[in-house]
């Protein structure tokens, strides 16, 4: 079944780089914004505040990186609507093909995805943005593969119920975005309102905004055994309760 | 004769809608067998159910000695599918889409090059699966269906939507099946195509199944009735005509006449009438009852209403 895995993988990959604007949105768009972004706030943020320094130093990565993985999470969920809705998933379920195995190869090709736009805005942006040496740079992909993982189960389960293709890319913002304003990735978690923080404290996302910007400034995994707890729970519950609800057709 | 499928008394509800009540039949090894009826009469829930996509309610079925539902993964190794409607990734090309599925079975797969050589694609291999017509679209799919070799190959309104060129390509392709020792099941809505191609064919209308043979013998049990329509200007032939044994009408406009008879021997008859008495004709056709006909006098209506 690997053979199969691997060989899905590999043609979803080219598939995505065939669509007109797959790659140029996914990837050279975020790598643009990033860079004109550093254009104006890192000349300016030279002799800045403390406060905009540390936004630079610490937010703009986590920023990045969470967006580029929501960015993956919303592809993933119109993907596997559209594949439904178009008998695709039907099709291939009437082969020896197990249905993880098939989500399993659009993770793994959101994840390379993923990967590669983070890894060129590192080498385009260098020039803006310094990254420390102190960067864990190793732990840090760690701690963002682990947050992907769990913020793309979310994706499974959203694309395991959205009934068209449709519903999914407007279904799919509407649970992803609010959950990015009460992450602390703007404001920091304690300075919402009480409604707000309750709402947080349930939100994965919160979990990977304070895991990713803990690791990035230079903490110990320990520190944050909390967060990465969470982040598998949420990845547990997600993927198994999609399991339960997933729909071929 | 192996039975490669069998179905016995499966019943299947969606809500309170009864899609298969009290199904059964056998598929025999190496036949062509065809399930028809109207759109919506359960041939596509009947064909998933013994393909394991779907759970009967009720019943048993079992496809090559396996049960659909606790074995389906051993099945889909051993059979091969063509679903109505499916379609593929938009950009994916032929030859990728023939080498996934080759890699999905455990077992060897056939050369997918020379399939696609046979099946007419080979000039298409790099094509993607949304630029291909109709047609192209479902050779490929059965393409696909056989790459795994399969012993039973699951079809189901494989031409719907196909020119008739493409049809005709198809019906033989579909017989190339058959000569390679496979067993095939299909659905079809088209009388015609069923009365082609399939050895037997199983009538399903609102789930239930209403008669299953050869068509040649459907034909003959349910619709007997044989017409022959003749131009003559001789002033005997009607006089003639009525000595014809087992006739049971003859309606005369003009010249034409229209002979119709329930024996087998009706049109021999007529022939050996006008030849004894020399009668000339201009024109001469027989009009035989298809299956078609088969299916109006079974459910009082025509397939396509």
């Amino acid at each position: 079944m690997l053979r199969g895995l691997w060989k899905l993988t590999w043609i979803e990959i080219k598939i995505f780089l065939r669509e007109p604007l797959g790659a140029i949105g996914t990837i050279g768009i975020p790598v643009l914004v990033f860079l004109v972004a550093g254009r104006v706030v890192g000349v300016r943020a030279a002799p800045a505040s403390p406060a905009a320094s540390s936004f630079v130093s610490v937010g703009l990565p986590v920023f990045a990186s969470v967006l580029i993985a929501i960015g993956a999470v919303l592809s993933l969920v119109t993907i596997i609507s559209i594949y439904r809705e178009g008998g695709i998933l039907k099709r291939l379920r009437a082969t020896p093909l197990r249905p993880q195995t098939i989500l399993t190869a659009h993770v793994i090709v959101k994840l390379l995805l993923s990967a590669a736009t983070l890894a060129l805005m590192v080498l385009a942006g260098k020039r803006y943005y310094p990254i420390g040496i102190h960067v864990p740079l190793l732990r840090f992909t760690m701690a963002l593969l682990i947050s992907t993982c769990s913020i793309l189960s979310i994706g499974f389960l959203i694309a395991s119920i959205v009934p068209t293709a449709r519903f999914a890319q407007p279904i799919g913002a509407a649970i992803m975005y609010p959950m990015i304003a009460v992450s602390g990735l703007f404001v920091s978690v304690e300075s919402l309102p009480p409604a707000a923080q309750a709402v947080a404290r349930v939100m994965p996302l919160t979990y990977a905004v304070s895991l990713l910007k803990g690791i990035w400034k230079g903490d110990a995994w320990w520190a944050h055994a909390r967060d990465v707890a969470a982040l598998a729970v949420a990845f547990i519950v997600c993927t198994s309760l999609s399991a339960k609800v997933f729909r071929w057709e | 004769m192996r039975q490669v499928i069998q179905v016995s008394a499966i019943r299947k509800t969606y809500g309170s809608t009864v899609a298969v009540d009290e199904v059964s039949f056998e598929v025999n090894d190496g036949e062509i067998f065809g399930l028809i009826g109207p759109n919506g009469a359960g041939k596509t829930t009947t064909m998933e159910c013994i393909e394991g996509l779907r759970t009967p309610d009720r019943g048993a079925i079992s496809v090559l000695g396996l049960d659909p539902f606790n074995d389906v993964y051993k099945l889909q190794e051993r059979i091969g599918v063509q679903l109505q409607q499916a379609q593929l990734q938009k950009r994916i090309k032929v030859w990728e889409a023939v080498d996934l599925w080759a890699s999905l079975y455990q077992k060897n797969a056939i050369d997918g090059e020379r399939l696609l050589e046979q099946l007419g694609l080979i000039d298409k291999r790099n094509a993607w699966f949304m630029t291909l017509s109709g047609g192209q679209k479902q050779r490929l799919f059965i393409a696909l269906a056989l790459i795994n070799n399969p012993e039973v190959v699951f079809l189901d309104e494989l031409t719907t939507g196909l020119d008739p060129q493409a049809r005709r390509a198809i019906w033989d392709l579909v017989r190339g099946i058959r000569e390679r020792g496979k067993t095939v099941f299909l659905t079809t809505h088209l009388m015609e195509e069923a009365e082609r191609l399939c050895d037997r064919v199983a009538i399903i209308e609102h789930g239930r199944i209403i008669d299953i043979d050869s068509p040649e013998s459907l034909v003959n049990r349910h619709c007997p009735e044989r017409t022959v329509v003749l131009a003559t200007n001789d002033r005997t032939a009607a006089e003639r005509f009525r000595t014809i044994p087992r006739v049971e009408s003859i309606i005369c406009s003009d010249s034409q006449f229209t002979i119709r008879g329930r024996s087998d021997d009706l049109i021999t008859e007529v022939i050996h009438c006008l030849s004894e008495n020399r009668i000339r004709v201009t024109d001469f056709r027989t009009i035989l009852p298809s299956l078609e006909d088969v299916f109006l006098k079974l459910t009082g209506h025509s397939i396509r209403d």
